[in-house]
Formats: structure tokens, sequence, C-alpha cells
């Protein structure tokens, strides 16, 4: 599997480690007056879809850089390859 | 004053094997720079000053007396010669102020400059980079021997230097001899190159 890092170009998979769904960007506001179950849900409760997915990668064995990489659980095909800081920084995190 | 030399990581000499020759280079200073959250620009313009242009991604600028490559986002490691720049961490921490956290990383690395005409083919035994297609200047984190290093083709044709975790320095040098002994003795070919 190789993944178009946006910065590096095509890497192969095996320098990067998979750090779990992309939703982890989107941690729960700790003041929230449901925090508990907030964040019971967002340490504990997982899709599994068959099909797309978005999820973390961290390129370990390059720039250290962490992705949101959309991937097909089913082909492995990857549609789409982005900087989590963009991401994040996207939904006003991080900015 | 004392005459004090800097304790190497290693402090083993130069060893030729076939046509590579491996060397400890224990006169680099290192430190690295970050920008901080929407410091980019500041830093930026310090880099310039400091190396006369930017690091690009994947690349090194080699500028004396201080040369500097790109790490990652925002992320930069700047070199110098130990002998002059022992605090080049503090030099760069007055330069970058609150724009940068810098952190010194002479502690934390061990330079290996490995030269020779076999060099490419001790680099593709080693790590998972097109060596080959690196031009000068070009810079790349990698993997070898399990260990995390910087791959830096310098502007001679033959010249890499890998910077290491300096708290393997032995595991690396000896990864780097192994293959420098395979490539050597290498059946059927003369310094690891096909016999025409």
């Amino acid at each position: 599997m190789i993944i178009d890092h946006p910065l590096l170009g095509p890497r192969d998979s095996s320098e990067f480690t998979y750090m779990g769904d992309a939703a982890l960007i989107d941690r729960p506001d700790p003041e929230a007056e449901d925090a508990a179950q907030a964040f019971y849900e967002y340490a504990y409760l997982r899709d599994n879809p068959a099909g797309w997915h978005r999820e973390l990668w961290f390129h370990e064995a390059g720039d250290r850089s962490w992705l949101v990489v959309t991937r097909n659980t089913l082909t492995h095909e990857i549609s789409n390859v982005e900087l989590a800081r963009d991401v994040a920084r996207s939904r006003g995190r991080s900015a | 004053m004392h005459d004090l030399t800097p304790t190497p990581a290693l402090g083993v000499e130069a060893r030729t094997i076939g046509s590579v020759t491996i060397t400890e280079n224990s006169g680099v200073a290192l430190a690295s720079v970050a920008a901080r959250r929407g410091e980019s620009d500041v830093c930026a313009n310090g880099l310039k000053a400091l190396l006369g242009a930017v690091p690009e991604v994947g690349r090194a600028v080699l500028h004396d007396p201080e040369a500097g490559f790109w790490m990652g986002p925002d992320q930069w490691m700047i070199g110098a010669p130990m002998a002059t720049h022992e605090d080049l961490a503090d030099q760069l921490k007055v330069r970058f102020g609150t724009a940068a956290s810098v952190t010194e990383q002479s502690g934390a690395w061990v330079v290996f400059d490995v030269t020779g005409d076999s060099m490419p083919d001790l680099c593709e035994l080693l790590c998972n980079i097109a060596i080959r297609k690196m031009k000068a200047g070009d810079v790349q984190r990698t993997v070898i021997h399990q260990l995390g290093c910087f791959v830096i083709r310098r502007a001679s044709d033959d010249h890499i230097r890998i910077l290491g975790p300096r708290a393997a320095a032995g595991s690396l040098h000896h990864a780097l001899v192994t293959a420098a002994k395979s490539i050597a003795q290498a059946p059927g070919t003369a310094e690891g190159r096909p016999v025409a």
C-alpha cells in the first residue's frame, strides 16, 4: 500500500503507523455539561465501516507528521490524504 | 587553558571497507527550531537571515557556517561547526526568541559521513530511499537498522551524511560496517559493482 504524503509524495505504508479513527481529532469539550458521556463515547466507541474510512496515520519513519487518510477498508484504495494539522485547523482547532 | 576536545559518541577511527569510507563526524553542533503556533512566517524570516534561504520540504540549505534542513512541517534542524558553535542552541534562542522552540540536538545525534563509489549500494542495502534520484542537498528521514535516521546527500557525488540516534551509535556503526563488508565481498562483483 502506498500513501501519497501531501508534502513528501508517495511513500510506502511500512513507514507509517496507524493511529486510529480520524474522529479522534474532534475531542469533546471537557467543560461541557455532558462531558462524561462525550468522553466515554470519544474514548471507547468506534464505527467499524466496511468501506470508506477516515483514519489517522503517523509518518513514524519519515517527517513525523500526522495524516488523515481516507481509505476504503474493503479495497485498501486511498482517495485522499491530508495533513491532520490542516484538518484540525479547518475545524477551529490548533488555530 | 585546557585544550579540550568534544567527547564523540563512539570515538572510532574512520574505516575504509572496499570503496566505502565510514567516518564518525563529531564536529557538528546541532539544534532544532520548531515554529510556535502562528509564528511560521517569523521563523521563515529568521531562517532566511541565518541561512540565506528557508529549507524547502525534503531539502537542506548547505551554507557556512550554519546549515539547515527541513525536518517536518514548521520544523528545521540547524547544524554548524562544533568548534565555533558549541552553544548553537543558545545562539538560535536569542535569534528566534518566543517565535520558536529551540532544542539542543548535539547530544541526541551521532553523525556519520559515508563516502566512496559504492555509497549508493550501501544506502540501498540499508534504507528505503531512492538514493540515486536524490540530488545534492536532498534530505530524507528514514529507518536504518530499526533506527530513525536522517540521510543527507552532500555536495560531492559520493558523499552522504547520516544522522542517527546517538544512544544507538554503536548499533548504527555496526550496521554501516556490515553493509559495507557485504558489498565489498559480494560474489561476482568488484566492490559491489557488476563485473562488465
